[in-house]
């Protein structure tokens, strides 16, 4: 029971980074209608501009964890969302309107680019660093296994909960939100009533970037160790999430995040740690063999 | 002097994206990480983007309809020159040995081996228009086949081959079963996530395949029963011919073996192409709506164009094993699977000449590079030119992630194809990138 519930623990928090980079594909494939397969990179430069930040802030002498936290939050963010809107500038946005493989083509390409920028400057050797928030709290002990909730899980669950809700509110209640969903609902027919498209579809690349940012964040602060190659099997299994929430639906994202943390989490416990992206990748599989809409998502009629 | 602007702002995109990544770098040092600053290469990078920029508004500037042409013209010129380009290639690739540098045969074998996995991924990907990232799964099926049953049954090289194949090809058919109903983009993750869980399972299914320590000792190949080995005993091939054995004629055999290899291949291929099943592959590449109401078997098209894709991918990986002698899961990796697509795609999707001149340059050429720069750098005694030498190979992977971007956004349909149909009614017509607006993958 104690091993199980700290297992739920363990797979919220894992699922809430999967959510959070799963909103940014399938944000992009809601109004778009293309994989971004270049998302998972942005996280994981998302997560190198943290560690740059940390360890740039510890130079400059700032030594309040919730201030250096939060500028290294601001920082992370605010460069990757320039990743974002460069690479939507330069790799896709010219190939609008171009055969269905272009972009998907150019999308690994940027991948791949990235992958090797981050490799070739940064170094291909892991990078840990120390707990910046250590400690935690002890739940229950039963028979001798103590449930541990430790202070960084809690911060990783609170920061997913508000950036979410900021981000819903953006998306519901602001006019900028209405523009993105009335792209995501037809493109051409936004277009034609006055919506400036190619801004829009920039805003969903600096937003789903700044969010892969914070995941990237997390996922530093949560496993203290990052290297260049956390970007593909992150965001395929982010991917899978988005898929198994329904692609193009936004809480269909979180919950498939959750669930894919939560399978990968108990996979490992109760299985075989070697195999769980198997899981993973065999559930991907399934999901879009049988059940191609996922949980919330809608049925695509294809139109000739 | 809009385009001075212009460059301006792109440069400074270029500083806020490179400034942290580039100008910082962490390096370990006594007590864990630590930051060092890199200004100069930042603002020799931040410079690249700058004149780059200059440069491509440049070129922009001319009409559309001009560069539409020059494109053309470009496109035209290439195909009437691979009329010579081919035979010259062909008698290079066979005169190759001669040269009886070791150093020369064993990148042309390297180059091959490319051409040969580009040429069979160009059946899927290039002919039936499906996008497989997981292509280096058969590779490895190969690879493994022909290894565990060399090293288990001792069965020689030539009566692997065929199995390996074989089994790749029903790998291959095992996996386009499930994907047949997937449209292009999803087709490619799920592929993508195949080929991982094959890498993963050779990884780990230590029982079978030692896992991450390989396979070692995979026996070479014979030529008719000789053997190349180098004590010269009786029944090898020194002692057949009655020469000395050197580890070269063995090099020089292996190179023919995959120069046939990937000749087959391609003759397979070209030879598909005329047959219905190759026209089907083209039209599904078109349009695989208008395929159906056509009466085309979708599932049958999809399904050969899978197998007979992964056939050649087993093949190549069976004389990857036999080559390399040891095969481990670390040669199998997502990045082989895109550095075969990228051959492909730079190539022009479809066109088998240019596959191969685009594996010779990306493989090939930049060695070539490398080499040039350290003979610069020995010759000139400059520090320079070797210590970028040294550095290239890291650079090579994100110059084809790069080319592939720049390729899709300046050339979408390849450097050399025009989508020329390879059967036509009456005339042929061509299909230009700028006269179709949206195929389906």
């Amino acid at each position: 029971m104690a091993y199980a519930l700290q297992q739920l623990i363990n797979g919220v928090t894992l699922g809430m980074i999967y959510g959070l980079i799963a909103v940014g594909y399938t944000m992009v494939y809601g109004i778009i209608g293309m994989i971004n397969f270049a998302h998972g990179d942005v996280f994981m430069v998302g997560s190198f501009l943290s560690l740059i930040a940390l360890l740039g802030l510890s130079a400059l002498g700032i030594t309040s964890v919730p201030l250096a936290l939060a500028l290294t939050l601001l920082f992370a963010a605010g460069i990757a969302a320039l990743y974002g809107w460069t690479i939507e500038r330069v790799a896709y946005r010219p190939l609008r309107g171009s055969f269905r493989l272009a972009p998907l083509i150019s999308a690994i390409g940027m991948s791949i680019t990235l992958q090797n920028f981050v490799q070739v400057s940064q170094g291909a050797r892991v990078k840990p660093i120390e707990a910046v928030i250590p400690g935690g709290i002890q739940i229950m002990d039963q028979g001798g296994f103590a449930v541990q909730l430790s202070w960084m899980q809690i911060a990783i669950v609170v920061i997913t909960l508000v950036i979410l809700g900021l981000f819903t509110w953006l998306v519901t209640k602001t006019p900028l939100g209405r523009t993105m969903r009335a792209c995501e609902q037809d493109l051409k027919m936004a277009s034609l009533l006055g919506i400036d498209t190619d801004r829009t579809i920039s805003v969903t690349f600096v937003i789903g970037a700044a969010l892969a940012a914070v995941a990237g964040f997390m996922f530093l602060l949560y496993y203290g160790v990052i290297d260049f190659y956390i970007g593909f099997i992150a965001g395929i299994k982010a991917f899978t999430a988005a898929v198994l929430g329904g692609i193009g639906s936004l809480p269909g994202a979180v919950l498939g995040g959750l669930l894919i943390g939560l399978i990968e989490v108990f996979w490992s416990a109760y299985f075989s740690v070697e195999y769980k992206d198997v899981a993973a990748f065999s559930i991907l599989i399934i999901v879009l063999i049988f059940m191609p809409t996922g949980l919330l998502g809608r049925a695509e009629v294809e139109k000739v | 002097m809009t385009a001075l602007r212009d460059a301006f702002l792109s440069a400074l995109v270029a500083l806020g994206l490179f400034a942290p990544l580039v100008g910082l770098v962490t390096t370990s040092g006594d007590h864990g990480l630590t930051l060092t600053a890199r200004p100069i290469a930042t603002a020799v990078v931040v410079g690249l983007v700058f004149f780059g920029r200059l440069l491509t508004l440049s070129w922009r500037g001319r009409s559309r309809r001009e560069a539409t042409a020059a494109n053309r013209a470009f496109a035209e010129r290439i195909t009437r020159a691979g009329k010579y380009i081919t035979p010259v290639l062909l008698s290079a690739a066979i005169a190759l040995p001669l040269t009886g540098s070791r150093y020369y045969i064993d990148l042309g074998t390297l180059v091959l081996t490319y051409i040969m996995l580009g040429w069979g991924l160009n059946i899927v990907v290039g002919l039936a228009g499906l996008l497989d990232l997981g292509y280096v799964a058969f590779y490895a099926v190969g690879a493994y086949s022909y290894a565990l049953l060399a090293t288990t049954f001792g069965l020689g090289f030539w009566v692997c081959l065929p199995l390996a194949g074989i089994l790749a090809a029903c790998w291959g058919v095992m996996l386009g079963f499930p994907v047949l109903r997937l449209r292009g983009d999803y087709l490619a993750i799920v592929t993508l996530a195949f080929g991982e869980i094959i890498r993963i399972v050779l990884n780990n299914w230590v029982s079978l395949t030692n896992g991450p320590n390989g396979i070692s000792g995979i026996p070479r190949p014979t030529l008719f029963g000789l053997a190349f080995s180098m004590d010269g005993g009786p029944g090898t091939f020194g002692d057949f011919f009655n020469i000395e054995p050197q580890v070269i004629q063995r090099i020089i055999f292996l190179y023919y073996v995959i120069l046939g290899l990937a000749l087959l291949t391609n003759w397979v291929s070209l030879r598909l192409r005329r047959l219905p099943l190759g026209r089907a592959w083209e039209a599904l590449r078109e349009d695989e709506v208008a395929c159906r109401s056509l009466g085309i078997n979708v599932r049958n098209t999809k399904l050969t164009a899978f197998g007979i894709g992964a056939l050649f991918g087993g093949f190549a990986g069976a004389f990857f094993a036999t080559r390399q002698a040891f095969i481990s899961p670390e040669s199998f990796t997502f990045m082989e699977s895109a550095t075969v697509l990228a051959i492909v795609v730079l190539g022009g999707l479809g066109s088998q000449l240019g596959v191969a001149l685009a594996a010779i340059v990306m493989i090939g050429g930049l060695e070539a590079l490398r080499d040039f720069l350290s003979f610069l750098g020995d010759q000139m005694d400059s520090p320079v030119f070797a210590g970028i030498a040294s550095e290239l190979p890291q650079y090579r992977v994100l110059i084809f992630g790069l080319a592939l971007v720049v390729m899709m956004v300046l050339r979408p349909r390849g450097l050399v194809s025009g989508r020329t149909p390879s059967v036509a009614l009456t005339k042929v017509k061509e299909i230009a990138p700028d006269l179709v607006a949206e195929g389906r993958g």
